[in-house]
């Protein structure tokens, strides 16, 4: 206003920067470190009675139900990686650098895959694969006359699991190594056809190389998650007659609850993590500088040729097995009696729809739970994301870059055990969260800041500060600078986070399995203890509604003119 | 501190010694007066935890509803064991959501009045109809209902012939790959029926029936389901209600009681002493013990009850022609995590 004002203007943004960061130190601790304390302490009691002990440990390590849980979990997850680094690579590949047609439709529904809760996934799979009941199993034997004990597959099964979890994984990995093609500079590429190469041969010594990295970290991704999952392990599994950890530690909870064993079999679980982390950090440090070396020209396109056919029906039978088959046998399933039912307007029933919006009285307020805390999940986690990278990119304050640390960190704590934590953090009589919301808004702030973190960062370092700069010479605070001029150069940036958060709070479950109550009931549960319950055609009613209303949040988060276009778009 | 977190720790894990009531006699039995009515309508809502299938228990509340406008029933159903951990953790964290509970483990509720959760009340019809021991002496809870754990198969996948006709008939090779199994770590109705049949028949039945590759599921309310979509043939045990159920809706399903007899679940009910609607909480208790709710739990449910002017539907068998077999709490207790650990060792989980 005044000309003393915009003197002050300077002096009061330094003292701004400060308290921020030292709030922000603050509340990142507390997310973090807090549940990790506990988790150590409780590791160390013993659960029959007070006093220190290491019996935890040394049951971890004699328990040959824990250790088969943990040998279980990892070739689990191992054998996802791989299956779905499989899966996406070619198909990243035909994506990004071949004229196979509908590419864009194809981008968009690998999208659709990843906004799939894993967990529907599996139910999906249950209607679609159980050996007996099973819809492919049915039309197997009808099509053969086969008798009844005569099935194709079995989904409640090891490689069933396997199979289960990689389908609605491989989006990590595709979207990776697509971008990673996108990026490629085709120069390298150019030369090896120069010298003679083959397109055969460019690929395997040139383009593969580089987009090693992506197919690494992609399949890294595909192992935690799988590692870590507890949704479609408890519905495929537990069937099958085995634990992996996750389900594991959750039966340790089962009253009374063995609270301390149950932190000392979740801290194996971080440690891999950890380890699996720096390992793709390693592996991404050492050859990454190839990709990130810019854009050089647009990315060279192979001409598929007669080869067309073969790509194309390769990319529908994926796209088939992730997305049609499951969405078909959810709707079907949501719309006839019970699942054996054939279809034909005998059956034809909306009892499952009534039966959850009007008579199951936690519909409501799962919906209402769900929803509500996405929009804060997703607010928060961006606004805290959007500062703290500022903060740590712009090198405004020393020792900002602790922040960047503290804010990637929960990256390593699978849900799970993040869940015990926060149980064990805030169910006590000191702080009695516990059974309101607030318990799981920190869980899913505290699961989703990496997400967050990593896309604000990314997108803050291609924002040179020039403009910046000329805000704060006009006086402007530095805060002032980032919400008026950052901000809104970022938006489509920022909505991309906000909806990737929102998306990933409303799929959570392996946290928040451990964390409700009757009052804060939220879909993903309801949907996992009808599944306990059998009734399956609820699910799919509870499932479609998830879905219909995820999407669009997202397109609408997309589409309002204020907020711009988004790059998820962009990219189709 | 450490002391504070110490205790905080025990409490969280059920453990704090809580003396043992002191044994009292039963309050007076109590009516639905118009007082109570109107004090409940005043609360406006009672939380119920249950563990009977998700649409008995909510065409229950929805039978409350319409008898006593103005009073919302909000259900909360789990499986009894989740149930019991629920309630445990609430309570261990000073959480008070819950007005009525009910389980079909016996073992929770003698738990519960050791640990002084429950307030004792005895509707007039429970103190005039009720047997004497399907009630407790205090008058801390009494028995809403009972159902019987049961084999049962598909009359379309499987001749009557074929069918098994006892326990030991499921260790049959031919058996293999077509049963279905709930769980006693998640289900009361299984926990109970384990003990029950692992005293009779020894573990070494079940180390046996393990070895039959059958399909483990949670709930005893998902045997039936898992029938009625043809997943599997045969069920080695499930609530017999929900069987009855889906008999009521055409499926092709038989129920078997074998030779050696059926284990028999209990399922109490009682209102909790930290009931945030209390007077609401009465209301339904009595509402419970009815003749109206009695008689829907059977008909609708299929759930069998002591209530002895409730009418059976016809073509099922009546309690009084199946051998029964009971199991007592008290021995229970004890063996829960022997059972458990039994459990897994034999049939993976």
């Amino acid at each position: 206003m005044t000309s003393i004002a915009q003197v002050q203007g300077r002096r009061s943004s330094i003292d701004l920067s400060w308290p921020t960061f030292a709030l922000l130190s603050l509340v990142l601790s507390v997310l973090v470190l807090l549940p990790l304390f506990w988790l150590a302490y409780y590791s160390l009691r013993s659960d029959t009675g007070g006093g220190a002990t290491l019996d935890n440990f040394i049951a971890l390590v004699a328990d040959p139900t824990l250790l088969r849980a943990y040998g279980l979990a990892i070739s689990m997850a191992l054998a996802v990686g791989i299956l779905a680094c499989l899966i996406a690579t070619p198909m990243a590949w035909l994506v990004a650098r071949t004229d196979l047609p509908a590419r864009r439709i194809i981008r968009m529904l690998v999208t659709a895959s990843f906004v799939t809760p894993p967990f529907i996934g599996a139910i999906a799979y249950e209607i679609l694969a159980a050996p007996n009941s099973g819809i492919v199993n049915i039309i197997y034997r009808s099509a053969f006359g086969l008798d009844p004990s005569q099935y194709l597959v079995n989904i409640y099964t090891f490689s069933g699991l396997v199979f289960a979890i990689a389908c609605f994984t491989f989006p990590y990995v595709f979207t990776l190594v697509a971008n990673a093609l996108d990026k490629v500079p085709s120069d390298l590429e150019d030369a090896s056809s120069i010298l003679g190469g083959k397109s055969m041969t460019t690929l395997r010594k040139v383009t593969i190389p580089l987009v090693l990295p992506a197919m690494l970290a992609g399949t890294l991704i595909a192992i935690l998650q799988a590692l870590t999952m507890f949704g479609s392990p408890a519905i495929l599994a537990l069937p099958a007659g085995f634990h992996v950890i996750t389900t594991k530690i959750w039966s340790l909870f089962q009253f009374p609850p063995r609270l301390g064993l149950a932190a000392a079999a979740a801290l194996p679980l971080l440690i891999i993590t950890v380890v699996l982390l720096r390992a793709q950090k390693s592996i991404l440090g050492r050859k990454g500088y190839t990709v990130l070396g810019g854009k050089s020209g647009t990315p060279r396109i192979t001409k598929l040729g007669s080869w067309k056919w073969v790509a194309v029906a390769f990319v529908f039978c994926i796209l088939s097995l992730t997305i049609l088959l499951p969405y078909l046998a959810i709707l079907k399933t949501a719309f006839t009696g019970t699942v054996g039912d054939p279809i034909n307007f005998d059956t034809l029933t909306l009892r499952h729809w009534k039966f959850v919006l009007f008579e199951f009285s936690a519909t409501q307020l799962a919906l209402r739970n769900t929803f509500l805390l996405g929009f804060l999940t997703a607010t928060a986690v961006t606004a805290i994301a959007l500062v703290v990278s500022y903060l740590v990119i712009r090198r405004s304050v020393p020792g900002a870059r602790y922040l960047g640390v503290l804010a990637t960190a929960p990256v390593a704590i699978p849900g799970i055990v993040l869940g015990v934590g926060l149980f064990l953090s805030y169910a006590n009589p000191t702080f009695q969260l516990y059974g309101t919301i607030w318990i799981l808004l920190i869980a899913f702030m505290t699961i989703e800041l990496p997400a967050g973190y990593q896309q604000m960062s990314s997108a803050f370092a291609g924002v040179h500060p020039e403009l910046e700069e000329a805000g704060r010479i006009m006086g402007a605070s530095r805060l002032r600078t980032l919400w008026d001029i950052t901000a809104p150069l970022l938006r489509t940036s920022v909505v991309a986070a906000w909806c990737f958060v929102f998306v990933g709070t409303i799929r959570e479950l392996s946290a928040t399995i451990l964390l409700t109550t009757a009052n804060t009931k939220l879909v993903s549960v309801i949907i996992y203890d009808l599944n306990e319950s059998g009734d399956l055609g609820a699910i799919c009613v509870l499932g479609i509604i998830l879905l219909v209303a995820s999407f669009a949040v997202v397109f609408v988060a997309n589409r309002v003119p204020v907020l711009g276009g988004s790059q998820m778009n962009a990219r189709g | 501190m450490w002391k504070k977190a110490l205790s905080a720790a025990l409490l969280a894990s059920g453990l704090a010694a809580i003396p043992a009531a002191a044994r009292a006699e039963a309050p007076a039995p109590y009516q639905i007066t118009p007082e109570l009515e109107a004090a409940a309508k005043a609360e406006g809502k009672v939380v119920f935890y249950t563990a009977t299938d998700v649409a008995v228990a909510e065409k229950l509340a929805e039978h409350f509803k319409t008898k006593f406008p103005g009073i919302d029933v909000q259900v909360e159903r789990a499986g009894s064991e989740r149930v019991f951990q629920r309630i445990g953790q609430e309570y261990s964290t000073s959480i008070y959501n819950a007005d009525v509970i009910e389980t079909s483990d016996a073992v929770h509720f003698e738990y519960f009045k050791r640990q002084g959760w429950l307030e004792p009340m005895v509707p007039q019809e429970v103190a005039d109809k009720w047997p004497a021991d399907e009630r407790d002496p205090d008058g801390n809870f009494a028995a809403y209902r009972a159902h019987l754990s049961v084999l049962a198969y598909r009359t379309d996948l499987m001749k009557e012939a074929d069918a098994p006709k006892t326990w030991e008939d499921l260790l049959d090779p031919r058996f293999k790959d077509k049963m279905v199994k709930a769980h006693p770590g998640y289900s009361g109705t299984v926990m109970t029926s384990t003990f029950v049949l692992s005293q009779m028949l020894g573990w070494d039945y079940f180390e046996k029936l393990g070895k039959q590759n059958i399909m483990q599921v949670q709930s005893s309310t998902e045997p039936p389901k898992k029938l009625a979509q043809g997943e599997r043939a045969l069920e080695v045990d499930g609530n017999e209600y929900n069987v009855f159920r889906l008999i009521d809706e055409g499926k092709p399903i038989k129920i078997v009681y074998p030779d050696e007899g059926t284990p028999l679940a209990v399922g109490n009910a009682a209102v909790l002493k930290q009931a945030p609607h209390p007077n609401a909480a009465k209301l339904f208790y009595a509402f419970l013990f009815s003749l109206d709710a009695q008689q829907l739990n059977s008909d609708f449910g299929g759930l069998r009850s002591f209530h002895p002017d409730v009418k059976e539907k016809q073509g099922r068998t009546p309690l009084s022609k199946i051998k029964v077999l009971h199991s007592d709490p008290a021995k229970l207790e004890p063996e829960i995590q022997t059972i458990k650990a039994n459990y897994e060792k034999f049939f993976g989980t």
